[in-house]
């Protein structure tokens, strides 16, 4: 056993951290406030090869593998979970599905600006009736020629508003459903009848843009088609499998900022003649927020070494995901504690912190659905079928 | 165009420095590339880049470790890194690094040079100046500025000297030694990172070199560190408070005159 990171992740690893720090948390308060990442900030990321660390070289990534990019997600999210959200639902999901299962050409044409980040992605699957129940989806594809035409709306689309390319879910077969019904598709954002549907506005992560997606006849090439017919959904859990591992890799970011704050705040904080760091009761909080913290990356580092080394990671990934987001509030939650009155300060650093680590537990599949296939899967391995 | 850059790993500056016995102690202190040499790669190939041509060597004396400060220059685009190590290096003082760098310049082509303008660590600034001359080339040090010429074989360096700059014209090949302000170094790129594991590294030692190991390393040196030593500790200010306001001005003005000696 040996846990050392390669000498090319340690200097990734470090590389990305003196990044974030010197481009990203000096904006990290604005990019809250203006409810947007500046263009010129995804400008510098794209050249740094923030938007590809886990693909292949040969596609414009940097080919850093699936511990690049849990090392990455780390980094970030210690700074922001905005851009945590950004490349999260860019690389882990919506490049990922055409990653995974696209064909040569599409990767060509669409995985390599993707990779280099001069373009955007989004992954689109949940619908106003459809979202811990994705298998329900409504939004329609009827084959018209050379084309499908798309009829229906996505909801609380990650990058939506912004994406210039979208992996998204419909539904070819009704009778079959997720089973054999649902097909992935690549959407380009100037098709015809697709357009941006109502802007959210959000608890935490405001600078990540998440919309409503509308589709009005959008007419997509068969070409399009990503994976196979009818095989969408089987796409749509591979990438969300990588997704929930880099969603745990950002929470372990953002449970050791929580805890770096909480380090500094209670060493200087003086009350009755101390520093609180004195009090046992924030000694306590300190010391469960880094015990979980060390699991955590623990959990991570090794479901990130499982994908790379091609074994079976997925029922990891699920854990990553669960566990991970809430180590990030807790850790969060203790954090505004320690803090007293401080902690509820309007953009102050550890307010913004409980309100963005929130999220964690609901998208990506609710820490519920996780808790659900986790389960199924455990008793699956003793021949019992859990019905949802 | 062939563009060297010699580099040196040094401690992080935000690293607190122990010394041991007299010397520094390196154990445990995180290492970087030094901060001049980062100046001087990123001039490299700033060049490589506007010609569309030419190659960029790192090149470093050091121990094993040092390989991490030739693996950020290739990660930030260097195309070839080579190695100088060996036993008998050790100790070398700045003159026996610059013999080692000139008998490594002699095995390869290079049409500029360039160093940072002194380590960080041990500030001495001789390398690159005792490299020039052992390699009879001209040098222009502490440069903020160059342009090479069209035909590659001139250049015009601008360096700050007290109260204003000296622009200079000279020769190519020859050895320039980067200041800050010079340019703004690049990242390295993830892509960049992570290409480093295919590029190799050649490694000279004294036989490669063609040095006997009595010109270099501790014996060798012609300068000694006699002893190396932290700086005492600041003591607490004084503080004057509740008293006559005149009262306390007079005994700040006695001890600025009589303790500090500065009035
Ligand atoms: C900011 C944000 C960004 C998002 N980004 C994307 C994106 O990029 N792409 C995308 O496709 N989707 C995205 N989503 C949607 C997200 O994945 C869904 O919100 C999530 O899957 C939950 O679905 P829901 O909101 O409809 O909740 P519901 O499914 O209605 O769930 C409501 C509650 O019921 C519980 N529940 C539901 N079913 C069960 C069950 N069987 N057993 C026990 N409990 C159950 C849930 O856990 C939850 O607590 C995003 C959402 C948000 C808020
Ligand atoms: C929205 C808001 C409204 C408020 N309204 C009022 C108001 O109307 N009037 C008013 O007077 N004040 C008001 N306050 C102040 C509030 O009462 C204080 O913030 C609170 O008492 C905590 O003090 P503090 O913020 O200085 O935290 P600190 O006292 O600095 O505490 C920091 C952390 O250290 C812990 N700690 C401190 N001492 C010990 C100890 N001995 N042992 C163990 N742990 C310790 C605390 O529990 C906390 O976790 C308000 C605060 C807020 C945020």
């Amino acid at each position: 056993m040996d846990f050392e990171l390669s000498k090319e992740h340690q200097l990734l690893q470090r590389a990305v951290r003196e990044f974030a720090e010197a481009e990203i948390a000096p904006l990290s308060a604005q990019i809250e406030e203006k409810k947007e990442i500046p263009r010129n900030l995804i400008e510098k990321m794209a050249e740094f090869g923030l938007f590809g660390v886990p693909f292949a070289r040969e596609y414009g990534g940097a080919g850093a593998g699936e511990m690049g990019y849990c090392l990455m997600m780390e980094e970030i999210g210690k700074v922001s979970s905005s851009v945590a959200a950004l490349l999260g639902a860019h690389i882990g999901i919506g490049s990922m599905a055409i990653y995974l299962d696209g064909t040569e050409e599409q990767k060509r044409k669409y995985l390599v600006p993707l990779a280099r980040g001069e373009k955007i992605a989004a992954f689109a699957l949940t619908e106003s009736g459809a979202g811990s129940d994705a298998a329900s989806i409504q939004l329609s594809a009827v084959r018209d020629g050379n084309h499908y035409v798309l009829n229906g709306s996505k909801i609380w689309i990650t990058n939506g508003p912004i994406a210039d390319v979208i992996g998204l879910f419909a539904v070819t077969d009704k009778a079959l459903g997720a089973r054999g019904g649902v097909t992935a598709f690549i959407v380009e954002k100037g098709f015809s009848g697709f357009s941006i549907g109502t802007i959210d506005e959000k608890m935490g992560i405001q600078g990540s843009s998440t919309g409503e997606l509308v589709f009005e006849d959008c007419r997509v090439p068969v070409d399009n088609v990503l994976g196979q017919f009818g095989a969408g959904f089987i796409t749509a859990m591979k990438a969300l499998d990588i997704g929930r591992m880099g969603l745990g890799a950002a929470s372990l970011g953002g449970a050791e900022a929580a805890l770096q704050k909480s380090l500094e705040y209670a060493k200087y904080r003086e009350q009755f003649g101390r520093p609180i760091a004195h009090k046992q009761a924030i000694q306590f909080m300190i010391a469960d927020m880094a015990t979980e913290i060390e699991a955590l990356r623990s959990l991570v580092y090794r479901t990130a070494w499982m994908a790379d080394t091609g074994q079976e990671f997925r029922r990891l990934a699920d854990i990553c995901k669960l566990f991970g987001s809430e180590v990030a509030s807790r850790a969060a939650d203790r954090a505004v504690q320690i803090h007293g009155g401080m902690g509820y300060m309007r953009d102050y650093f550890v307010e913004r912190m409980y309100r963005d680590a929130r999220i964690g537990e609901i998208f990506e599949g609710t820490n519920e659905i996780q808790r659900i296939v986790i389960a199924t899967d455990l008793f699956r391995e003793l021949g019992v079928r859990i019905r949802p | 165009m062939n563009i060297v850059v010699c580099v040196k790993q040094v401690p992080d500056t935000a690293s607190k420095i122990n010394v041991k016995e007299g010397i520094v102690d390196t154990e445990g202190l995180e290492s970087v590339i030094n901060p001049y040499d980062e100046y001087a790669i990123e001039e490299a190939l700033l060049i490589k880049e506007r010609l569309g041509e030419g190659k960029v060597t790192v090149i470093t004396v050091g121990p094993e470790r040092a390989k991490d400060a030739l693996k950020s220059g290739l990660a930030l685009g260097a195309d070839e890194a080579i190695h100088l190590i060996d036993e008998a290096f050790k100790g070398s003082d700045p003159y026996a690094t610059a013999l080692l760098l000139a008998k490594a310049l002699e095995k390869i082509n290079y049409d500029i040079i360039f160093c940072g303008k002194q380590g960080v660590d041990e500030d001495h600034a001789q390398v690159g100046i005792a490299l020039a001359e052992l390699l009879d080339l001209p040098h222009v040090s502490v440069i903020v500025k160059l342009d090479i010429s069209e035909d590659g074989k001139r250049a015009i360096a601008h360096r700050e000297v007290e109260g204003g700059k000296e622009v200079i014209e000279t020769s190519l090949p020859a050895v320039f030694t980067a200041q800050k302000g010079l340019n703004e170094p690049r990242y390295p790129s993830l892509r960049g990172i992570m290409a480093v594991k295919k590029k190799t590294i050649a490694e000279w030692g004294a036989q490669e070199l063609g040095v006997s190991p009595q010109e270099v390393g501790r014996e060798a040196a012609k300068i000694k560190m006699v002893e190396a030593m932290t700086p005492p500790g600041r003591e607490a200010g004084k503080v004057f408070q509740g008293e006559e306001p005149g009262e306390m001005a007079r005994k700040v003005a006695h001890l600025l005159q009589d303790e500090a000696k500065i009035l």
